[in-house]
């Protein structure tokens, strides 16, 4: 039996069942796309925090008790000409951001336990046991302290463009420092005599990661978002955090048995990157400025002799690292060169001068 | 004997509380460089607060995306049942006020947690915040996404198309900005502990993303259940953080006072504000008029009173914070006898064209339902809505300038809902200048709580009040048809009001700009202020008589 319903095409609240002023208007209008359309990311992100130099007519309706409004230009010392310009290069809205780090997770897992099942750790060599054990276990404090700093950092900035970024690169940080927590955790599990504690031991007391950590708390003793991002992205990661993951841990593992580490870390540097292209976009925004771009590159600049000055210093510090695997792999001399050229690239896209060395 | 692949592949792993531990102990108390404090508070907190969830990003990422697929694929299923062919559009019409406000609060929300992070010794709890931070960027990203899916996929997007920019120019919408700003500024705890966790998300949340879902699902959107129903489930994480860190609070007997201030505060502002907005749409913009459900005042009875009042509120006492349990019966008065949603509603209607949605009258079963669930409810409103229904055509004298007997209401100056229980109108003077507020808790908000000093205590951390906070006073003396204009309220042809009176979307139906033109905006606080002391008197003398409506 055929059954017709009969739909009274009047009533349907379907688009495009009626022609009217305004039926066709399927887009939001209020703000320019970046490209020729807006992207998803631009539609779900841009404008939802308000500006009184855009449409919040009744500008913010709430202050702090020293005069301060609900979100303030003066938060930063950089100034923009327009704040509202930045778009994020990796896109990330809430769908993005939850199934990348979902992959990333399950991938990890997956890492771990194929590794775990097949004995691995036991084969791993045990002075390559205690390093991690030490000094990856220092390491993971690196990535949290950089995400609480960030996790500051995500309240401060100006838009919605600039708070998202800091808000995933937090995500990721403080990901990722319990990614490491885990693993190591994990590890203990196949390997009973692992301390689990050493590694905050070394990262409060050990003269090796001294410098580190008065780099990252550097990071997070500072008020201002841009510096959080800049000290973050443009000098601790490159020759701290990839310095350690990349110039250390993937270079030496293999050849210590250990072929789980490097592909728990690796997350990170993967991370890392989108992070960055994020933070370079942002700060060479704020160099190319019109109006306050030699002002801005002016502290640019400070901010990166600072905090460049004290990651350059920490990294140095790290150098006996270099020395303590049994099958010594990388060379810290190299190493440190790679990532030097590495923070050259990234200020050059930025329009910095170099760190002084 | 079956063999499953579980029992193969089983591995021991590390119990979830000794991963909690673990993670917790990723912090450290620095020693180079002072930790930034930039968000002050009076509170003292000496107490470690517990994260009672125990939840680790490894579980906690896999578990939303999960989530979020069950959501895309809803909104999918969504398109392909032809959703929109049936969907209500009085209902509808109403999300395009709900969702230009909701991102907002959410996103503030995750921008607050950064204001707790630091404040709590001990690092147990960031990692619960730092969930919370990426629930709400969840939170308001995924509605920004629903508010572009109607948008596209719904009859008239009118309205759906300048959202964030109606956000900043409308009458109402500054009334949900007062709900999310109070979250993240002004003093750290009041804000993002008090009045967002402890208030807004253990109570509030009920109504708003619980209650009105349901509401949505009987008028034929089962887009907005899904997406809220999804955003709910996060919350019961928030509301753990949120009594967490006030366990924390709680422990030191030097903040008792300043928590019963805030906890006063944050209950009745947020019963101004979610009760004024979600009441009204669950009342108002729905077409479903079973008499077996709920009305708001039953949800609220039920979500606010039993489970929040009686089983968070009140075991509070134990600890020694006084609770103003007149304030709660007050709320509660408020809804059932005194018709506060109502009455906000009918506010709604009179200044439907300062509206960026088509607003639709009632009709006899909507009367019929309003009369059963609120008995009285016709005598005192339907004059008013038989009026809104015969001046919905094009070329009437729009109702809020018709003889009608309506006063146009004076705004509270604390919560920014317009004083509609005209009994309860209250002024004062703050700082030299006059005020006026929709209830004596209102006026205590402005003058008591939000000031440098609290009963002889100082509260330096305290925030202000700020900003052109009256929508009316930025267009007194404006003509409609130009206020209109200004705020960007007008379809693409130039003239044809996004806002309507009924749903109708025939041309000849439609108001456009010269059908409002020559009537003129009026700020009643300025009328007010400019009045001479004796005549200020007897409009407020007026003005808490109330008014009856004629019938047209």
């Amino acid at each position: 039996m055929n059954i017709q319903v009969k739909v009274d095409e009047d009533v349907s609240g379907a688009a495009g069942a009626k022609t009217f002023p305004g039926s066709d208007s399927r887009r939001y209008n209020y703000f320019e796309p970046k490209g020729r359309k807006a992207t998803h990311y631009e539609d779900v992100t841009v404008d939802v925090q308000p500006d009184p130099e855009r449409y919040l007519a009744q500008g913010w309706i709430i202050a702090f008790a020293n005069g301060d409004p609900t979100y303030s230009k003066d938060w930063t010392k950089v100034k923009s000409s327009n704040w509202h310009a930045y778009r994020a290069p990796d896109q990330e809205w809430e769908r993005t951001h939850y199934q990348r780090q979902s992959t990333i997770i399950g991938t990890t897992q997956n890492i771990i336990q194929n590794g775990r099942r097949s004995g691995a750790p036991d084969r791993f060599d045990k002075q390559w046991v205690k390093i991690l054990q030490d000094h990856l276990g220092a390491y993971k404090h690196v990535e949290y302290g950089l995400g609480t700093a960030l996790m500051h950092a995500q309240r401060l900035g100006y838009t919605q463009m600039v708070n998202n970024v800091l808000l995933t690169n937090c995500s990721y940080k403080i990901r990722f420092a319990q990614d490491i927590t885990l693993y190591l955790g994990e590890l203990n599990l196949d390997l009973p005599a692992l301390d689990l504690s050493a590694g905050k031991t070394h990262w409060l007391e050990d003269p090796l990661w001294q410098d580190a950590r008065a780099a990252v708390e550097g990071v997070m003793g500072t008020n201002d978002y841009i510096e959080q991002t800049l000290a973050t992205n443009v000098c601790i990661e490159p020759l701290i955090c990839e310095l350690f993951r990349s110039g250390f841990i993937m270079q030496d593992a293999a050849a210590q048995n250990d072929f789980i580490t490097p592909s728990v870390i690796a997350a990170g540097e993967a991370d890392y990157e989108r992070n960055l292209v994020n933070c370079v976009e942002l700060l060479s925004m704020l160099v190319a400025d019109p109006a306050h771009g030699a002002e801005n590159r002016s502290i640019l600049t400070n901010w990166l002799q600072e905090h460049g000055g004290r990651a350059l210093a920490a990294a140095r510090q790290l150098q006996p690292l270099w020395s303590l695997p049994v099958n010594k792999r990388a060379r810290f001399d190299e190493v440190l060169a790679v990532q030097l050229a590495r923070v050259d690239s990234i200020t050059t896209a930025i329009g910095l001068d170099p760190l002084a060395r | 004997m079956s063999l499953s692949l579980h029992s193969i592949t089983q591995q021991k792993g590390i119990p979830i509380a000794e991963a909690t531990r673990r993670i917790a102990d990723l912090g450290w108390t620095p020693t180079y460089v002072k930790e930034a404090m930039t968000f002050p508070t009076d509170y003292k907190i000496s107490k470690h607060p517990k994260d009672p969830m125990k939840q680790v990003l490894r579980s906690y990422f896999p578990m939303q995306e999960e989530k979020d697929n069950r959501v895309y694929g809803a909104l999918d299923a969504a398109l392909r049942g032809d959703m929109f062919r049936n969907v209500e559009q009085r209902w509808v019409e109403w999300m395009k006020l709900f969702l230009a406000i909701i991102p907002f609060p959410e996103i503030s929300a995750a921008r607050s947690m950064a204001m707790l992070g630091r404040l709590a010794p001990g690092d147990e709890l960031r990692t619960g915040f730092t969930m919370q931070m990426v629930d709400e960027f969840r939170h308001s990203t995924i509605q920004m996404n629903l508010k572009k899916w109607y948008m596209e996929n719904y009859i008239d997007p009118a309205g759906f198309d300048i959202t964030e920019a109606a956000f900043g120019k409308c009458y109402a919408t500054t009334i949900g900005r007062q709900f999310g700003e109070a979250f993240l500024t002004g003093d750290a705890v009041t804000a993002a502990n008090i009045y967002l966790q402890v208030v807004a998300e253990s109570a509030f949340t009920n109504t708003l993303f619980v209650a009105m879902p349901s509401e949505a699902a009987r008028n034929g959107d089962y887009a907005l259940p899904t997406v809220f129903l999804s955003v709910q489930s996060d919350e019961s994480r928030h509301i753990g953080n949120g009594h967490s860190f006030l366990m924390s609070v709680l422990n030191n007997p030097d903040n008792h006072l300043l928590l019963e201030r805030d906890i006063r505060y944050a209950f009745w502002q947020n019963h101004g504000i979610v009760d004024a907005a979600v009441g009204t749409i669950v009342e108002y913009g729905t077409k479903h008029r079973d008499k077996k459900k709920e009305s708001y005042a039953e949800l609220w009875h039920r979500w606010i009173y039993e489970d929040y009042y009686r089983t968070y509120m009140l075991p509070l006492e134990k600890y020694g914070i006084k609770i103003h349990h007149d304030d709660v019966h007050a709320a509660w008065d408020r809804i059932v006898k005194e018709g506060y949603v109502h009455k906000v509603a009918q506010f709604f209607s009179a200044g439907w064209w300062a509206n960026f949605w088509r607003l639709e009258g009632l009709d006899e079963y909507d009367f019929e339902w309003f009369e059963y669930k609120y008995p009285g409810w016709y005598n005192e409103y339907g004059a008013w809505w038989e009026n809104y229904r015969k001046l919905s055509k094009p070329g009437s004298v729009p109702i809020t300038f018709a003889d009608t007997g309506y006063v146009y209401p004076h705004r509270c100056w604390s919560n920014l809902v317009p004083c509609v229980i005209r009994d309860q109108f209250t002024t004062d003077v703050v700082d030299g200048e006059l005020y006026t507020y929709g209830h004596e808790i209102d006026r205590w908000t402005h003058k008591e709580a939000f000031a440098g000093e609290y009963q002889g205590r100082p509260t330096p951390a305290m925030g202000r009040f700020s900003g052109k906070r009256q929508w009316e006073e930025l267009y007194d003396g404006w003509d409609v048809a130009d206020a209109i204009k200004d705020m960007g309220f007008v379809r693409p042809d130039g003239k044809t009001l996004m806002a309507q009176p009924h749903l109708s979307l025939e041309e000849k139906d439609m108001w456009t700009l010269d059908h409002v033109r020559g009537y003129t905006i009026k700020a009643p606080i300025k009328i007010l202020r400019d009045l001479s002391p004796a005549d200020r008197e007897k409009h407020i003398a007026d003005y808490k008589k109330g008014f009856t409506i004629k019938r047209l």
